[in-house]
């Protein structure tokens, strides 16, 4: 065997042990890969199942087919709480963004005496648990007479602190020239702001909307506590409590689940570089 | 406007942007931490007259043999569901390589964490039932000839509920120390490997003393949120089978709006805000002091 022989064999060797290791490390990904989202297959392939026992795991047993959303939209109200979902969501992302970034430009971009102050209670209170609070904000809700309003609803859960020091970190990288070549013009302080400053942050702005819009669509303890009447409920909670009363039609909660997951799944899949840079940005700061 | 002095110009402009925001904030944020306070002194209940009564609340929170059941809970959570969250650093390690689709099994890992807890509930409520998947497939390989009680047996509730809580949060500390190990230069782990060391070696000497600051962050992140852990209690088990699922924070909330006893519920819920603050302070300080990282809450 002349040496080129010798080493073409051990390089197909190590080749045939890089290949193994390459399935391996596909098989293990794909090990974990079921224990995170296959719940979620489970429950999707479960909200198409009619007929059979759902809890059989032959999943060759029974009919597939529409039937569960079909009888969920009609016997439970879906589209009702969806609706209730998208007044409560794109309020609170309304009010959130306009405000939020309203408030962090002259924190950012300004001087005047005490910019310190407010910028201080900003950061206390991201420290501050919100939990801690949940009994005064139902008795000032109830002062304010918006116990059982879509408002209620909306204003504890708008402008966050962290939105607001988020915006103001976008606004520090806008170019100083910027801003002084809009102050030759004349233009109002408002002006500059919608004009010239909100389009430089738009990327910040997306980040926001899209925490803004996990958060509000999944929330479901605040509307329990203000919403006296279940038709005002949102998705999610409307689930917690359909799932309480109709156990025995699993197929219908599981359709209604399905439904209620799917944008936030989508808004994640579609925005996940800007979120995930968000998130990890948190640390590096 | 235009009589006034452009200092005080600009003062009021830049009030007028923060107003809306600040108000806001105010009656939403700041009046319920502070107003959490003189209220855990008082007995206020819906009906009854409002009366200040000192410490009776905290006396009365140490002799509650309730209260007692769930802080012996919280601090049985605290002390197995954190350490099992550090575990996502081999996670970030093994998801950190360069191959075909693997930032589809990324976002894999991470749908948990954008899910809402009652679709998680409702999820492993159903997989955890006495008649559901999990007692099914155990009972078919012939392990167990009896239906599992999971969420529904005192004895194993708990344990549900730190699987259902570390389930939905490896993802997310999973991409944290992603970001953490791929702002590492790939210089130093080189340099290690050509010095001869291996490539745990490399790991373990190089990488995860330069994952300091990331370690630090999610440890106190994952501290915090299970002394506070409240949302995955409310869908799953309301504190129950027998009080074993029983939480501080959740034990708050009950007292609050099952008892409508809000001053006994408020001077709970400050025992509770005192030992958060306190691991939120470390990080923030941690954080001013260069530790390379702010807190986002």
């Amino acid at each position: 065997m002349t040496d080129n022989a010798a080493a073409a064999k051990g390089g197909a060797a190590r080749h045939a042990k890089k290949t193994v290791l390459k399935i391996l490390r596909y098989a293990v990904l794909t090990l974990i890969a079921a224990i995170f989202a296959g719940p979620f297959l489970w429950l999707l392939i479960t909200s198409f199942r009619t007929g059979a026992n759902l809890y059989d795991l032959n999943l060759l047993v029974g009919a597939y087919s529409l039937d569960n959303f079909v009888g969920v939209i009609k016997f439970m109200n879906i589209p009702q709480y969806i609706v209730n979902t998208l007044i409560i969501t794109v309020g609170a992302i309304a009010i959130d963004v306009v405000f939020s970034s309203l408030c962090a430009y002259p924190l950012a971009m300004m001087k005047f005496p005490g910019k310190k102050a407010v910028f201080g209670i900003l950061v206390a209170l991201m420290i501050v648990p919100a939990a801690a609070g949940l009994v005064i904000t139902y008795l000032t809700i109830t002062y304010m007479h918006l116990l059982n309003t879509f408002m209620g609803c909306i204003l504890p859960c708008s402008v966050g602190a962290f939105s607001i020091i988020l915006l103001r970190q976008a606004y520090f990288g806008i170019p100083k020239e910027l801003m002084d070549a809009a102050k030759i013009d004349g233009a109002g302080e408002l002006k500059i702001w919608s004009r010239i400053m909100l389009p430089e942050i738009k990327p910040t702005v997306t980040t926001v909307i899209i925490f803004d819009f996990i958060g509000n669509w999944n929330q479901f303890l605040w509307p329990v506590i203000i919403m006296q009447d279940p038709q005002k409920y949102p998705l999610a909670t409307a689930l917690q409590y359909l799932n309480g009363m109709f156990n025995y039609k699993f197929g219908y909660i599981a359709a209604g689940t399905i439904i209620s997951i799917i944008p936030v799944i989508l808004v994640f899949l579609c925005f996940q570089k800007n979120y995930i840079e968000a998130v990890a940005g948190a640390v590096k700061g | 406007m235009s009589q006034l002095k452009p200092k005080t110009r600009r003062t009021i402009v830049a009030y007028c942007f923060m107003a809306p925001a600040l108000v806001i904030l105010f009656f939403f944020a700041v009046i319920p931490v502070v107003g959490s306070i003189p209220l855990a002194f008082c007995d206020y209940s819906v009906l009854g007259q409002t009366m200040f009564i000192g410490f009776a609340n905290f006396i009365r929170a140490f002799n509650d043999p309730e209260f007692k059941i769930a802080i012996l809970n919280s601090v049985l959570f605290v002390l197995t569901v954190p350490p099992l969250q550090i575990l996502s650093i081999l996670l970030a390690i093994f998801v950190n390589k360069k191959i075909r689709g693997i930032s589809i099994f990324r976002v894999l890992y991470y749908i948990p964490v954008v899910t809402s807890m009652v679709a998680v509930s409702i999820i492993w409520g159903f997989l955890f039932d006495s008649n559901g998947a999990i007692n099914n497939l155990l009972m078919q390989w012939g392990w167990i000839s009896q239906p599992l009680g999971f969420k529904d047996s005192p004895d194993s509730a708990m344990l549900c509920i730190m699987f259902i809580t570390v389930w939905q949060g490896l993802g997310y500390y999973m991409m944290l120390y992603l970001a953490g190990i791929q702002s590492i230069p790939a210089e130093l782990d080189e340099a290690a490997l050509i010095d001869g060391a291996s490539r745990f070696q490399a790991m373990v000497k190089v990488k995860i003393p330069l994952l300091k600051p990331y370690v630090w962050f999610c440890t106190l992140t994952s501290l915090i949120s299970a002394v506070g852990v409240f949302d995955i209690v409310f869908v799953l088990t309301q504190g129950g089978p027998n009080d074993s699922t029983m939480v501080i924070n959740y034990y708050s909330y009950y007292k609050a709006f099952n008892d409508y006893e809000f001053g006994y519920s408020a001077a709970i819920g400050l025992v509770l805000a005192v030992i958060t603050s306190v691991f939120s302070i470390a990080v923030f300080l941690y954080g001013k002091k260069g530790g390379g990282m702010t807190y986002d809450g």
